[in-house]
């Protein structure tokens, strides 16, 4: 995907293209010089802190909030000037929109669906977004989990080209967040292009070809999770017991030759060996300037 | 940009599907503003029945006969009722309801498809026709069975009763949704609603007859379509003695249309001024 993300930058065929973005709220800086490149079928990952400016980002590629300053191409045009076309091509996950609640999930979804010019089955994105059981449920009766999925299925049961969403899985149950990770996998197999904030630094790694990190309203890093990892924190930490039972850690780049001049010493097994990589927290929080001491 | 967007098009789909009709999108939500109302089964029979409780209240509590007006009070309040029906099904639903829709951010989701704008306004307007019809047969009904009210049989006073019931129902619904903007939070909603609905009913011939009230505050009321739907109404299903009780002695139907058809047009540009979409907290 990685290189599909270079060839489509090359080629200038980019579902998201954004250059020197700027907005303010009165006096405070939300987004600053901010570029983003997102190619098509990508799933891209934005992540940063809150107050970041990752929700402005988001709201400003779908056409919800004007800027100050900066280019922003969204599926080729400019989201502030989006005609209904090109919203038809654009799906939105919202985290905190609600739906009409005396509503069943069928008539939901079905009558979203008639706002489209070449919507999804409706029954089927319903089993898709596994809420097969509760199709004729009202949405009032819904739980906390089972609303977020219904808010899935709107965003695209139009059949987006570019799905967006913000936060998707804040308040998940773990079971339920890795079920929403597999419905993100499947639309990304099927070419949907998916760009998600988020502040989790698992469901990054889990669901995104890249990712940018934004801190204070820039961009401080992007690449792909591991990449992220090798060229900001190459160092691995070794763990080991000594022979008076006292632990010990070395941070190396080269960690198998302490290893193996480890296994030379102690003439064998090594108590208590440990080799850890740098987590992408590590990384992300030495990026956001707040380093764990 | 333009040929990655041609390629991707011609890709996908040859000739792209037709984005759907405004008018059939207006039908569609209308419908389903219909079923969310009576599926809010309280809701709709307190919407409905307060009218009708104030009717059979003041109408219970005044029944003499209005001297020289060949009318007793109770009439009087049938046909007022009926125009502070439509308003209540039209200004006052509408302001409290597209606040809230705007508070839970029903309204920023639908900005989010390719849905018309134009489409949601068709479809409150379908549901305030339906239930401002309801209202106004149920008041009506009252009317006739208690309080001796005769329906006219001549087609004038249908058509006159027919153009006062949609200008003022298209009237108020626009200033209902003009409203719907003030409110900060959907909790807030009903108070900032109910309030300078109330005040129009005290000061436009509704609860009071206009004898009653001073010249100032009904001018005041003058300036709104309540005081001239209840005049025109009251035009219609009253005999021709009691028009003395007006305030010009007379109908003045031609009036009436003037009023009502500015606060139509009025009452649309302050819509596509203000209307938003995002509550004020959202930005």
């Amino acid at each position: 995907m990685r290189e599909a993300a270079e060839a489509h930058a090359s080629t200038g065929d980019l579902a998201v293209d954004v250059t020197g973005l700027r907005k303010r709220y009165g006096t405070v800086t939300a987004v600053q010089d901010l570029d983003l490149r997102i190619g098509r079928g990508e799933v891209f990952g934005i992540l940063g802190p809150n107050g970041a400016g990752k929700s402005t980002t988001v709201e400003i590629l779908q056409g919800h909030r004007d800027r100050d300053g900066g280019e922003v191409t969204v599926l080729g045009a400019d989201p502030a000037t989006g005609s209904r076309r090109w919203r038809s091509r654009i799906g939105i996950v919202w985290q905190d929109e609600s739906a009409p609640a005396e509503l069943t999930v069928r008539e939901t979804v079905r009558h979203f669906a008639t706002y489209y010019p070449a919507p999804r089955d409706p029954d089927e994105v319903i089993r898709l977004v596994g809420l097969g059981e509760k199709a004729t449920s009202r949405v009032k009766g819904l739980s906390g989990g089972q609303r977020r999925r219904l808010d899935v299925a709107l965003g695209v049961i139009g059949g987006p080209e570019l799905l967006l969403l913000d936060e998707p899985t804040t308040g998940f149950d773990p079971a339920a967040r890795r079920q929403f990770w597999e419905l993100i996998r499947a639309l990304a197999d099927e070419g949907t292009t998916i760009v998600l904030t988020t502040h989790y630094l698992d469901e990054a790694e889990a669901l995104a070809d890249r990712l940018a990190v934004i801190a204070t309203g820039r961009v401080v890093a992007e690449g792909t999770p591991s990449g992220l990892r090798a060229e900001y924190d190459a160092a691995a930490t070794v763990a080991w017991t000594e022979r008076d039972g006292s632990p010990r850690t070395e941070r190396t780049t080269t960690p198998t030759r302490t290893v193996a001049e480890l296994t030379r010493r102690f003439d064998g097994e090594i108590p208590g060996l440990l080799i850890s990589r740098p987590t992408l927290e590590d990384v992300y929080l030495r990026l956001i300037g707040q380093e764990a001491v | 940009m333009a040929t990655a967007t041609d390629r991707l098009d011609t890709t996908r789909n040859t000739t792209p599907a037709a984005l759907p009709g405004t008018w059939a999108l207006g039908l569609r939500r209308g419908s389903l503003e219909l079923r969310q109302f009576f599926r809010q089964r309280d809701q709709a029979i307190f919407t409905f029945a307060f009218p009708i409780v104030f009717l059979f209240l003041f109408a219970s509590i005044f029944s003499n006969d209005v001297e020289g007006a060949g009318i007793t009070a109770s009439q009087l309040y049938v046909p007022s009722m009926i125009a502070a029906g439509i308003m209540s099904t039209s200004f006052q639903s509408l302001g409290i309801s597209i606040a809230i829709e705007r508070d839970n951010k029903q309204l920023r989701r639908l900005r989010g498809t390719p849905m018309p704008p134009a489409s949601y306004f068709l479809g409150k307007v379908w549901l305030v026709l339906v239930t401002g019809l309801l209202e106004t047969v149920a008041l009506l009904a009252v009317g006739v069975l208690f309080y001796g009210i005769e329906l006219p049989t001549g087609a004038v006073d249908w058509l006159t009763f027919g153009w006062i019931f949609v200008l003022g129902l298209t009237g108020c619904a626009l200033l209902g949704i003009a409203i719907s903007s003030l409110p900060k939070t959907g909790q807030s909603a009903s108070s900032v609603v109910v309030l300078p609905f109330l005040v129009l009913q005290f000061i436009s011939g509704v609860y009071i007859a206009v004898g009653t009230i001073p010249d100032w505050l009904l001018n005041i009321g003058a300036l709104f379509p309540l005081k001239w739907m209840c005049q025109g109404l009251r035009g219609v299903f009253l005999p021709e003695t009691a028009a003395v009780l007006e305030q010009a002695g007379g109908w003045e139907y031609g009036r009436i249309a003037l009023v009502l058809g500015a606060w139509c047009i009025g009452g649309l540009v302050l819509c596509l001024l203000t209307f938003r979409w995002k509550s004020r907290r959202d930005g």
